[in-house]
């Protein structure tokens, strides 16, 4: 592998890890906060997408469409908290699971009807469609810089919010301590439905960025769902530090993953095998994960 | 106890209704459909096995097709190497004994479970989910992957059809009544299990796994022992899966295949054996009809499944039970 | 003393984040004798239980048990060794019944438990030597009760069956009489009284009368540290024990 491969594919590793984050920022915190399971994560990456496509459609501009899907899916991120997941929070794991499994299969659903069962292509904004020569010899398409920029840049948000403010505070106290925050007198249940609308937000993010690099279609979200289980494990339920470091390891061994063996004869089986090896390694050293307090 | 006779009721009506089947569809012409029978009991042999975990020992699996699926491809791959004459690791191991390849999907099925079991059981609550959950995944990729074995294709291949000399699964009627014979060994097997010590063990880590602890079980073990149990049954289950479809893709170990499953067991109520087959039974019949009635099925049948959990968790047996036996059942 | 103790606690330290929840204590419990340990809320009580019942591990210290070094044991190994608990927080098996809460301990010590083929419930080793202990306990009328049907009284007493039942030798009894009413209270302190002697007990309790009835030492423990141990007379009179706790109105 040449030096300048190597550089390519770390970007490569490093966009996907920042869209990893921003998936598993808001789910390790529902996991850590509410103690709640959410398999519908994925559907609203894949909703933020989808929004997205028909935004651009309304609007011709990916960039008036972007922050339009966002807030379309935090609306769909509160409708459906207060609606569906807000009876689940007391209830076992199990319950969750199949509530939100049962979730998936309706919004994929749908999508079939509401969009149709056809995969939609969205074109890489003009403004960021060219390459650009970051490193001498090696042109890098200016699209993917930009998700990494927004995904960093959302990552400093987010610290700022959680370190600095109020609500950042009562958030940390939820996620290591949930009793406490009860007894803090603070309203629990609207701190849960802003906690997760907040997640559904950055996951649409992560959605509706994906879109131009990947393909926006039905299921999209559930690959990246289990991929984002894998963060969360390594990095600690409700640890969103560990969240951070985590989805920048994941995608960068998923990314080389899919290069490495290839350069050196092996099976590609390897490929799709290397996050979760990892995981298992991981978890055999720290069964709470790199970051996590509980297991 | 009324209700244990409630249940006997319960297991008797529904297995002869399952041993009458065939009849009743050769009588009114329907043969054709025994095959569709047929996997409705194949998938019932696995959701009884996930039950074991889930409904007795508590397990939140969310990988528990991977084990079904395994047991599937080995089936299909020693037949294919049998067929093409390949050698199978530098030996002629393919084989078209159906003895020998179901064997060795229980076999294959529980090493898998017990090397699963040995990371995720390390864990418990949101993170066994998970792991479980990646570490099927990872499964699934493995044979996407597998080019040689057709990779996301899948791999069809022709199976012996003589079970033991006499059953031939080119039959339809006999195979089904095979099949059958299987999953009620298995309903057997398990009830004497849960009701053993090593059963209540289980049950008492489902309970209060902590206490069990306290009192001077190793859970760890009990709980991995049990897991690898569910996994080699789940691959048999997979076994009979491969001879009937004689085709195998990495599609059925899917996790939202794992999904369905537990929709199974909870559908038909946990913790009972017996109502995983009934949950089989209505699961597959709806996947199977509603389609007749709206393309969207799913849009319908996701927030039913949200209303089962929200409002009936007792399941299709806990409606035959009587208040009190629910509570013991329940769970 | 140390010699001969069944439990021998040295420099017994835990730690969670900056506070200091077990700060150095030494504490032996002889063979047969019922020892208490008071000490106000927060004083890290449960805290130290499950550090000898092995729930918790120790930052530093060491924790004996019949002449044998268990601080790195796993609780289960603990358990079978005669180790036995009973909880603040109720912790019965709640789907089954009294009965078959208590086989479940018995079981626990008769050899393991990869049996997978006859009933368990049916196996009169188990059945009526777990019969026997509920009657020890009072509760043989409620044999076929759900634990979760159970009042919370009997609630507790089927925890002490359910450790009396694995045979230990030395018993940690937390709090046996949390949240009883008066009635109930007697009827636990009838049952302790009636063990006092048979069973070596390390117990953790409120109330006082009940304490200075039954032990036979206290040690007292303030912020983590065991600030006295002796005899019930000694410890009334000890001036550092008044000052600490007995004199602040809670005794």
């Amino acid at each position: 592998m040449t030096a300048l491969l190597f550089l390519e594919q770390t970007l490569n590793g490093l966009q996907l890890g920042v869209t990893l984050f921003l998936m598993a920022a808001g789910l390790t915190l529902v996991f850590g906060i509410m103690n709640m399971v959410n398999l519908a994560h994925g559907s609203l990456y894949m909703m933020g997408a989808f929004f997205a496509a028909t935004f651009v459609g309304w609007t011709g501009s990916f960039f008036l469409a972007l922050p339009l899907a966002v807030a379309a899916t935090f609306v769909l991120g509160l409708a459906v908290e207060t609606l569906a997941l807000r009876t689940l929070y007391g209830r076992d794991h199990l319950d969750q699971v199949l509530a939100t499994f049962g979730l998936i299969l309706f919004f994929n659903e749908l999508v079939k009807i509401v969009w149709g069962p056809v995969s939609i292509f969205m074109d890489v904004p003009k403004a960021l469609s060219g390459r650009v020569e970051l490193i001498p010899g090696a042109p890098y398409p200016v699209y993917r810089l930009a998700v990494l920029a927004v995904g960093l840049a959302v990552a400093a948000g987010l610290w700022w919010l959680i370190a600095r403010t109020r609500t950042g505070m009562l958030i940390r106290a939820g996620a290591s301590n949930r009793e406490m925050v009860g007894a803090l007198g603070v309203d629990i249940k609207r701190l849960y439905t802003l906690v997760f609308a907040l997640g559904a937000a950055l996951a649409a993010l992560a959605g509706v960025m994906a879109g131009p690099i990947y393909v926006v279609e039905i299921g999209m979200g559930d690959s990246m769902l289990i991929k984002t289980f894998v963060v969360i494990v390594i990095g600690g339920i409700g640890s969103i530090r560990g969240a951070f470091v985590a989805a920048l390891i994941v995608g960068t061994v998923d990314t080389f993953g899919r290069v490495l063996p290839a350069q050196f004869g092996l099976p590609a089986a390897i490929a799709e095998m290397a996050i979760y090896i990892l995981m298992a390694a991981v978890l055999f050293w720290k069964p709470a994960g790199l970051f996590g307090g509980r297991a | 106890m009324s209700g244990l006779d409630k249940r006997t009721w319960f297991v008797l009506v529904l297995l002869a209704g399952l041993a009458v089947l065939p009849l009743i569809a050769t009588a009114t012409g329907n043969e054709f459909q025994i095959g569709q029978f047929r996997r409705i009991l194949i998938f019932a042999i696995a959701a009884v096995s996930l039950d074991l975990i889930l409904g007795y020992g508590g397990m939140v699996s969310l990988g528990h097709a991977a084990f079904f699926g395994v047991g599937a491809y080995v089936v299909a791959i020693l037949n294919w190497h049998a067929d093409r004459e390949v050698p199978l690791f530098g030996m002629m191991l393919g084989t078209q004994n159906v003895l020998a390849t179901w064997t060795a999907a229980v076999v294959v099925s529980a090493g898998l479970a017990f090397l699963i079991g040995l990371v995720s059981l390390r864990t418990t609550g949101i993170f066994f989910i998970m792991i479980t959950l990646a570490f099927a995944q990872m499964v699934y990729f493995f044979f996407v992957s597998l080019r040689a074995y057709g990779g996301d294709d899948g791999l069809r291949f022709p199976g012996d059809t003589v079970v033991l000399g006499v059953i031939d699964t080119e039959n339809d009627t006999a195979f089904y009544y095979l099949v059958l014979g299987v999953l009620c060994a298995t309903l057997y097997l398990c009830r004497r299990l849960v009701n053993s010590r090593f059963g209540m063990v289980v049950q008492g880590c489902r309970e209060n796994e902590r206490r069990m602890r306290a009192l001077g079980y190793p859970t760890y073990l009990y709980k991995l022992a049990a897991f690898t149990l569910a996994g080699g049954i789940a691959g048999l289950a997979g076994a009979l899966f491969a001879a009937h479809e004689s085709y195998i893709s990495p599609s059925i170990m899917h996790w939202t295949r794992s999904g369905d499953l537990i929709v199974m067991v909870v559908l038909g109520g946990m913790g009972t054996l017996i109502g995983p087959v009934a949950g089989a039974v209505a699961f597959l019949f709806l996947e199977k009809t509603l389609p007749d009635y709206t393309e969207h099925w799913m849009i319908v049948f996701g927030p039913i499944l949200l209303l089962v959990v929200l409002f009936a968790r007792r399941g299709i047996f806990g409606w035959f039970l009587p208040p009190e036996e629910r509570d013991r059942h329940g769970h | 003393m140390a010699t001969d103790a069944l439990l021998s606690v040295k420099g017994l330290v835990k730690k969670f984040g900056g506070l200091t929840a077990t700060d150095g204590v030494d504490l032996d419990v002889a063979e047969g004798e019922i020892h208490a340990i008071i000490g106000p809320n927060g004083a890290g009580k449960t805290t130290l239980i499950a550090q000898l019942a092995g729930e918790l591990a120790p930052n530093a210290g060491t924790i004996a048990f019949a002449g044998r070094d268990v601080t790195a044991m796993p609780v289960y190994d603990r358990a079978r060794r005669g180790i036995a608990r009973s909880y603040q927080i109720t912790q019965v098996f709640k789907g089954f019944t009294a009965l078959d809460n208590v086989a479940m301990a018995v079981q626990a010590q008769a050899g393991h438990s990869f049996r997978f083929w006859r009933p368990a419930r049916d196996d009169r080793e188990l059945r009526e030597p777990a019969r026997a202990i509920l009657a020890r306990v009072g509760l043989d009328a409620r044999a076929d009760v759900p634990a979760a049907a159970l009042a919370h009284g009997e609630q507790r007493q089927l925890e002490i069956a359910m450790a009396l039942a694995t045979q230990p030798r030395l018993l940690l009894l937390d709090e046996p009489m949390a949240g009883m009413g008066k009635e109930e209270s007697e009827r636990m302190t009838r049952l302790l009284a009636k063990l006092k002697g048979e069973e070596t007990i390390l117990l953790i309790e409120h109330d006082m009368d009940v304490v200075f009835a039954l032990a036979d030492r206290i040690t007292v423990l303030v912020y983590g540290r065991a600030i006295a141990t002796g005899t019930p007379d000694a410890i009334r009179a000890n001036a550092d024990v008044r000052a600490a706790y007995l004199g602040d109105g809670d005794a």
